[in-house]
């Protein structure tokens, strides 16, 4: 293949994978936000007690994770197309992308929060503070650079997933690999697909690293 | 400011099964105005007592009643409101690590609703107060534990309160520390009028600053009193064993263990004699002496102040024989000596 016609397939493929990364990305975590904060002060004794619910909410979101994502994606076509119109293309990708990062990314928050010392929470409640302001002024912000961290988590891992969506005709960096690298023998393509996505996960950890750090102000460091 | 009615708590125990009591029927008023410690041993029940004051643990029978108004009576939102009323300092400081040492004392107020100009009018000085005007812009990371208590205080006086709570709030720091701590709280109960609750198991702090004292024990009060009176004379053995160590009449631990409850012939009295207000200024210890005969030997002493007033401890031993233990006591009726046999020996 001549490199003149491999950079035209590798910047449409790139394009298409920051779109269903960005986008997917974006939706999921806006929608898995407040999930893992209610799952992480929705337990007995906790800021907003529903230990059912809970439970219950605990439960899809686990059953979700253990679903592999390439069935996922499969399962859901009927949903995909009742929200895109579509079952097939960049766009109708983007739904089961979205449903996966749900789940994933409310159990990284879920985590984070947790992780936040109790006493801040007994110290804001001496305060008068309602729970609503608790989650707002205590637990996010403190939470913020585990929040921006596990952000970067949630976006490598979907660029991981966005290899998978080539299936639904999604396109991307991982269906190019696919097809034109192990379906018609070109090596080449596949190597080339693989460190441009390497390249691709390091410049979004090591942003999401230096915004993290940026925040940090737990240690002397800063 | 502050009256416990009877109050007991319970934990835990689900589904008919008794839990674990922390507090056992508490009957304590702590007066207005004044630095009251409760001390304990932990697991005491002390943390529990003052969680309830404000209303972060709820009685599981009795009443709390702070300022003339019952705490376990209130809806949540009152109950925020009287937090705005009461504030806290903790052993851990507990601070927001997000945010500088003005952001965290304005922290109570953005809760309260007030607009950012009045905040910053009203930081500024309390940073001040607590000597940390310079320290505005610096995150707890970048500040000694010293002075994140001290943020702390700034932080629990923000919303003006009545009444503030300790929870070990010296515990955490170096003794050096500590002292300055207690001289700050001291002196903010001095100058605000500020009614101090505080939770300690260290003897060296209700010592310094409080003026009345509870002690705690398996989730009841076993004495309660000014300060000074239940150092000087310690009734209960839980007392006596937090003192004990604190006041430099521990004795060593050869002499303790040969002590013993009756008299043997031919052997030795252990007394302690205690020193304070009249008698601590005179020289009764060559009066002793020379009441009884020369044969007086100290075992341990020491001399010290509690809240403020001179106090004396010393203990000595002499023969345990009759004619002895009469002069003795003749003496003591004489100079108003208070006075604890320890034990005898041989």
């Amino acid at each position: 293949m001549s490199a003149e016609m491999l950079f035209t397939l590798l910047w449409k493929a790139m394009g298409q994978t920051l779109q269903m990364v960005g986008i997917a990305g974006v939706l999921g975590s806006l929608i898995g936000l407040p999930i893992g904060i209610f799952l992480a002060t929705s337990g007995r004794g906790e800021l907003f007690p529903a230990p059912t619910v809970n439970r219950i909410i605990g439960l899809i979101v686990n059953a979700a994770r253990s679903t592999p994502f390439i069935i996922l994606v499969v399962a859901i076509i009927p949903f995909t197309r009742l929200v895109t119109g579509t079952s097939i293309g960049t766009y109708a990708a983007i739904v089961p992308l979205t449903i996966a990062t749900v789940p994933f990314f409310a159990r990284l928050v879920e985590s984070a929060i947790r992780e936040i010392d109790k006493g801040l929470i007994e110290a804001a409640r001496a305060m008068g503070a309602t729970p609503f302001q608790i989650v707002w002024k205590v637990l996010l912000p403190e939470a913020r650079p585990s929040l921006i961290m596990a952000l970067t988590m949630t976006l490598v891992s979907l660029i991981g997933y966005s290899a998978m969506v080539g299936a639904v005709g999604g396109g991307g960096l991982g269906d190019l690999g696919i097809r034109y690298g192990y379906q018609r023998f070109m090596p080449d393509v596949m190597l080339t697909v693989v460190v441009v996505l390497i390249v691709l996960v390091q410049a979004v950890q090591s942003i999401g690293d230096r915004i993290a750090r940026r925040f940090d102000r737990r240690s002397r460091k800063n | 400011m502050v009256a416990f009615e009877a109050v007991t708590k319970q934990f835990g125990g689900r589904g008919g099964k008794p839990g674990f009591t922390a507090l056992d029927g508490v009957d304590f008023a702590v007066p207005r105005g004044a630095i009251t410690g409760i001390i304990g041993r932990s697991g005491a029940g002390k943390s529990t007592m003052i969680r309830l004051v404000n209303g972060l643990e709820k009685a599981s029978s009795g009443r709390v009643v702070v300022d003339g108004v019952e705490v376990g009576g209130l809806s949540e939102t009152d109950l925020r409101g009287l937090r705005r009323q009461v504030g806290m300092i903790f052993q851990h400081f507990n601070l927001l690590s997000s945010r500088t040492a003005f952001d965290n004392v304005a922290l109570p107020l953005e809760i309260a609703g007030m607009d950012a100009r009045a905040i910053r009018d009203k930081v500024g000085p309390l940073l001040d107060l607590v000597g940390l005007g310079d320290k505005a812009n610096s995150y707890p990371a970048e500040l000694s534990g010293g002075q994140k208590q001290r943020v702390g205080i700034a932080r629990a006086l923000a919303t003006d309160p009545k009444l503030l709570l300790s929870d070990e709030a010296t515990s955490a720091l170096d003794p050096e520390t500590t002292q300055s701590i207690l001289q700050l709280l001291k002196r903010i109960n001095g100058e605000l009028g500020l009614t101090v609750l505080l939770i300690t198991h260290e003897m060296e702090v209700v010592k310094t600053i409080a003026t009345d004292v509870a002690v705690i024990d398996r989730g009841r009060i076993v004495e309660a009193g000014r300060t000074f009176d239940i150092f000087t004379l310690p009734q209960h053995d839980t007392t006596k064993a937090l003192l004990s160590s604190s006041l430099g009449v521990k004795l060593p631990e050869w002499v303790r263990s040969g002590l013993q409850p009756q008299p043997l012939s031919g052997g030795r009295v252990m007394v302690r004699l205690v020193f304070f207000g009249e008698t601590a200024f005179q020289p009764l210890t060559a009066r002793l002496v020379s009441e009884i005969g020369t044969d007086v030997n100290i075992m341990a002493g020491t001399i010290d102040e509690i809240a403020g007033e001179p106090y004396g401890s010393l203990v000595v031993s002499y023969p345990s024989d009759a004619a002895v233990l009469e002069r003795a006591a003749r003496f003591y009726a004489e100079t108003g000596l208070t006075t604890e046999v320890l034990g005898y020996v041989g």
